[in-house]
């Protein structure tokens, strides 16, 4: 078990290597190491794990109530979300099931509700209702005029992105998966070190070598797919989400995730709750042609405004926290792409659009099936490990937080002691998440694990003060 | 599990406000005074503040927040460190954290004097990717100052108004090379000798006025901004740190999570001339109330607050209604901001030699020159007062307090409009 972020890679083959460390990538190499005594790698291009879409999305756990029905997105949304509910509750992942209302604003939008409704009880999910306008308003006292009704779906819930991703490569690194950091695979070539056939992944840290490869990258699945194959059965077009999270004195304004009925143009624009107390405004939906175009934009951010305003417009006089954007990844065709090859010892895992944090758990179920079919006696995917449970570090605000807990600061008075004060991250916290098993790479990468810097005031208090404490543990602590 | 306590007065926040509050109060002889302060050191923002300004001439921030400290614990107050006061378990009751554990602290009467910050680039909606190297100057100062860490090479200052000056001279003090001030406003919103002379340094720094920070460039790292004028024209310049000075806002979480009544103009707790809030037994000064005066202005509101306090422990009644004192365009917000029955609004003399006496605070969104300053309650004019000065945003603009008990306790809203 190891992670490393520089230097050499070491020479000796691995049996599977995943790259793309996401949540996608991230429950991949979990399950490969939950199963099997095999030499698993875990390759990603960032100095983080989940850096790319996987921290910049909307947070919410899908029932799978609106997917496409018969899609394999549907299924593996629908079964995702029942792994990644009870492993949360196991490894303390915060959930918190709140329930979503989607909200008909007009007739248009009431008159299709009942198409909603059937198409959700076609997705297996048969706990939505429609409720009049009375009722909305009864839920969501603060929405703004005229809703005239809604479909509930209770089972959506709210989860948290960060220790999802975490919680899975902790568990995968403590269960003997070599975490690469820092190693975008650039090369795919082929290389016969004894005699087995092997790829060469060359990477700015060297070359890993590998029988077989999972290609989870992402955004970038469609390029490593014509890196390894020669070709590819489709193009990514990032599609980005601009989001306006608010401040948590907000929160009290709204209950459930509140979505709009969905129309042509996509699923809109949603107001929800964060588990760590907040408010989320977004996301846009912009087809673009760079990968890497992760910022915000004005227009974005007033567009989102302006929509906000006519859902719950006292969010709108509340302070902004943070803006952010993410990139879904979007093909041309209407489902995931994932696809075994093989002759050539990869499986694809890409298109992995909206609805992968949710579905996380059951594509790496249903991806290590297809490898196991694809790579037959060459590797024994028989027989089930086992994998110690993890115990993440809570992060949300529905359960008590290490500042709340008298015995942990008796223990310990580090717990005890506030560094960031906006979203109250002690600096026992700080330290445990900088010596963990997946230390973080960075300020940001710190603040996903524990939230500091990531209060209203970013850094104005606490930044100082929390970089200090990064760069002294980052020499002694995290030892890398 | 929650240690239970009982004090006379808590006072929330050992900046200027809190430590001058509690001095005053603990040497009167007001009980059990006691401080808390959830940073490891008490004083407040001046403890980042290494320039002079701060009291009498020359007295630099931390030379000023540790005499205050001193002067608090001489008087017999109790600066409790390293303690956050997180949330309220009733009406005076404070639930805290610290190193040795949780309480529940209750008190006679609580002040609050929580400070404020300035907004960050991501609550003023600038746009872009979200790089290293973005700073307010809160941050940075605590950064360059207390724990003396590498900021960057070249640095753009959004904002050009004291407190900017303040983050350019702690740019400097890092060797960090300033490519500009930029500011939305026509000028700085200094004086013209303050300006100038805070520009000339070891390079000259541009200022560019009717400009905003569009966007932030960059992926990892800062790389620049790009900047919009007034006329729509852009253009990028280079830089891999920026800092968003001003723009300040009260820090009302406590307040507001106590059910204490905001006033919509300044975004702090609503506070009569005495600092009542509108929750018997809660006070509010300082920055906490209004954002960002000189700390000297937090003090006096600090030393003014002991009065009110003491009667309040003495049995003083707490005034029931309130006539809100609101402010007419182009001014923004004026503080205190509730006219109470029996208070004469911000009459309070200062008890403190050399205090201005009561005053309320007040700021505009334009320029205004040698404004005349008009009260008027249900049409009846209650003050007239014209200020010999250009008056810019983001500057303190001063209205006398000795209007206030004209004013009717049982009539509309007091107004101040600029005549
Ligand atoms: C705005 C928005 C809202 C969303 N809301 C939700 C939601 O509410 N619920 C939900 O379930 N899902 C949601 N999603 C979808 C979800 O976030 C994604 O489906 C999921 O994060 C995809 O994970 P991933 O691992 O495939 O991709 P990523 O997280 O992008 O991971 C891919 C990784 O591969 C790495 N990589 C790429 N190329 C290489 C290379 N050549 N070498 C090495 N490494 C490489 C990247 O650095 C990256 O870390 C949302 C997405 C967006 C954008
Ligand atoms: C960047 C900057 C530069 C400045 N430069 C100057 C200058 O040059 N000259 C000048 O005269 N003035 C200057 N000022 C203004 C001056 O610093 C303030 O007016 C003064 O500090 C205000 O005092 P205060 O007590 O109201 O608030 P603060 O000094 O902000 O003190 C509030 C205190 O309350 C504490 N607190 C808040 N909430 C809690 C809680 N829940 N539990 C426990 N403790 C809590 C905070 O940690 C803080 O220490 C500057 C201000 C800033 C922000």
């Amino acid at each position: 078990m190891s992670v490393t972020a520089k230097g050499p890679l070491p020479s000796e083959p691995y049996d599977v290597t995943v790259v793309g460390a996401g949540v996608v990538g991230s429950a991949i190499a979990r399950e490969l190491a939950g199963h099997h005594r095999l030499r698993i790698a875990l390759v990603e291009a960032s100095g983080d794990v989940g850096d790319g879409t996987s921290k910049a999305n909307t947070a919410i756990l899908h029932t799978g109530f609106d997917a496409v029905p018969g899609s394999l997105e549907a299924r593996l949304v629908r079964e995702g979300s029942r792994l990644l509910g009870a492993y949360a509750a196991e490894s303390g992942i915060p959930v918190e099931p709140v329930g979503a209302l989607l909200v008909a604003w007009d007739e248009e939008q009431l008159a299709a509700l009942p198409g909603l409704l059937k198409k959700a009880e076609r997705n297996g999910y048969d706990e939505a209702h429609i409720i009049g306008a009375d009722e909305v308003r009864a839920r969501e006292p603060h929405l703004g005029e005229g809703a005239l009704g809604a479909l509930s779906v209770p089972g959506e819930s709210i989860i948290c992105p960060w220790t999802t991703t975490l919680a899975y490569a902790t568990q995968a690194v403590r269960g003997g998966v070599d975490l690469h950091l820092n190693c975008a695979v650039e090369k795919v070539g082929a290389s016969s070190p004894d005699g087995s056939a092997c790829h060469a992944l060359t990477t700015p840290r060297g070359v890993v070598r590998t029988r077989y490869l999972i290609n989870a990258a992402g955004l970038h699945a469609d390029a490593l797919d014509r890196r390894l194959l020669g070709r590819g059965e489709f193009t990514v077009t990032p599609r980005r989400g601009q989001l306006i999270v608010f401040d948590k004195l907000a929160r009290d304004l709204v209950s459930h995730i509140l979505l709009p009925v969905p129309t042509a143009l996509g699923k809109g624009v949603l107001v929800a709750p964060t588990v760590y107390g907040n408010v989320l405004l977004g996301p846009t939906a912009e087809e673009l042609d760079d990968k890497r175009a992760t910022g915000t934009t004005e227009d974005g951010l007033a567009g989102l405004r302006a929509k906000g305003r006519r859902i719950l417009p006292a969010l709108l006089d509340e302070e902004v926290t943070a803006v952010y954007a993410g990139l879904r990844a979007a093909t041309e065709h209407d489902d995931y792409q994932i696809h075994a090859c093989p002759e050539e010892r990869c499986i694809t895992v890409g298109g992995i659009r909206s609805t992968g944090l949710t579905a996380s758990m059951a594509i790496a179920e249903y991806v290590v099936g297809l490898l196991a079919e694809a790579a037959g006696p060459d590797l024994d995917l028989t027989v089930p490990g086992s994998l110690d449970p993890v115990s993440m570090p809570n992060l949300g605000e529905a359960y008590p937080r290490p500042y709340q807990r008298a015995d942990l600061i008796a223990t310990d008075p580090a717990y005890g002691s506030i560094v960031c004060h906006c979203e109250r991250v002690t600096r026992g916290e700080i330290r445990d998440a900088l010596i963990s098993t997946v230390p973080p790479g960075s300020l940001d990468g710190l603040r996903r694990r524990t939230r500091a810097r990531g209060g209203r005031c970013q850094g104005f208090y606490c930044g100082a003060a929390v970089r200090e404490l990064f760069d002294g543990w980052g020499e002694s602590g995290a030892g890398r | 599990m929650r240690r239970q306590r009982h004090v006379d007065v808590l006072v929330v926040g050992a900046g200027p406000a809190g430590l001058a509050a509690a001095t005053r109060l603990a040497a009167s002889g007001a009980g059990a005074v006691e401080v808390l302060e959830r940073d490891a050191r008490a004083g407040g923002v001046p403890r980042h503040c290494h320039h002079g300004g701060f009291g009498r001439w020359g007295v630099t921030g931390p030379q000023y927040a540790e005499s205050l400290v001193e002067a608090a614990l001489g008087a017999g107050a109790a600066v409790r460190t390293g303690v956050s006061a997180t949330g309220w378990a009733g009406a005076l009751s404070l639930d805290t954290t610290g190193p040795h554990g949780l309480e529940r602290i209750t008190a006679r009467a609580v002040v609050l004097a929580t400070g404020a910050r300035e907004r960050p680039r991501t609550a003023r909606l600038v746009p872009g990717t979200r790089p290293a190297g973005v700073f307010t100057t809160g941050e940075l100062q605590q950064a360059v100052h207390v724990y003396r860490q590498e900021i960057g090479t070249r640095a753009v200052v959004v904002g050009a108004e004291p407190v900017s000056y303040a983050a350019l001279s702690a740019l400097r003090h890092a060797g960090v090379e300033v490519a500009a001030l930029v500011t939305e406003e026509a000028r700085a919103q200094v004086s013209p000798v303050r300006a100038a002379a805070a520009r000339f340094g070891v390079a000259r720094v541009p200022l560019v006025t009717g400009a905003v920070v569009a966007e932030l460039l960059g992926r990892g790292r800062l790389s620049g901004v790009r900047l919009r004028r007034r006329d729509g024209r852009e253009r990028v310049l280079a830089c891999d740190t920026v800092v968003f000075t001003g723009d300040f806002v009260p820090d009302h979480e406590l307040a507001r999570r106590g059910g204490v009544l905001l006033d919509p103009g300044t975004r702090g707790p609503a506070v009569d001339g005495s600092f009542r809030t509108a929750s018997p037994g809660i006070f509010a000064v300082g920055n906490g109330v209004h954002a960002v005066e000189p700390a000297r202005v937090a003090a006096e509101e600090g030393v003014r607050v002991a009065g009110p306090v003491r009667d309040r422990l003495a049995g003083a009644g707490w005034p029931s209604g309130a006539v809100p004192l609101v402010v007419e365009s182009p001014l923004r917000w004026v503080a205190p901001n509730r006219v109470a029955p029996g208070a004469p609004v911000g009459a309070e003399v200062a008890e403190g030699p050399g205090g201005p006496g009561g005053r309320f605070v007040l700021r505009t969104a334009e320029a205004v020159f040698c404004p005349l300053l008009v009260v008027t309650q249900d049409g009846r004019c209650l003050h007239r007062q014209r200020v010999m000065r250009r008056v810019l945003p983001n500057q303190g603009l001063y209205l006398s307090g000795s209007w206030a008990g004209d004013a009717d306790a049982g009539g509309g809203p007091v107004r101040v409009a600029v005549g």
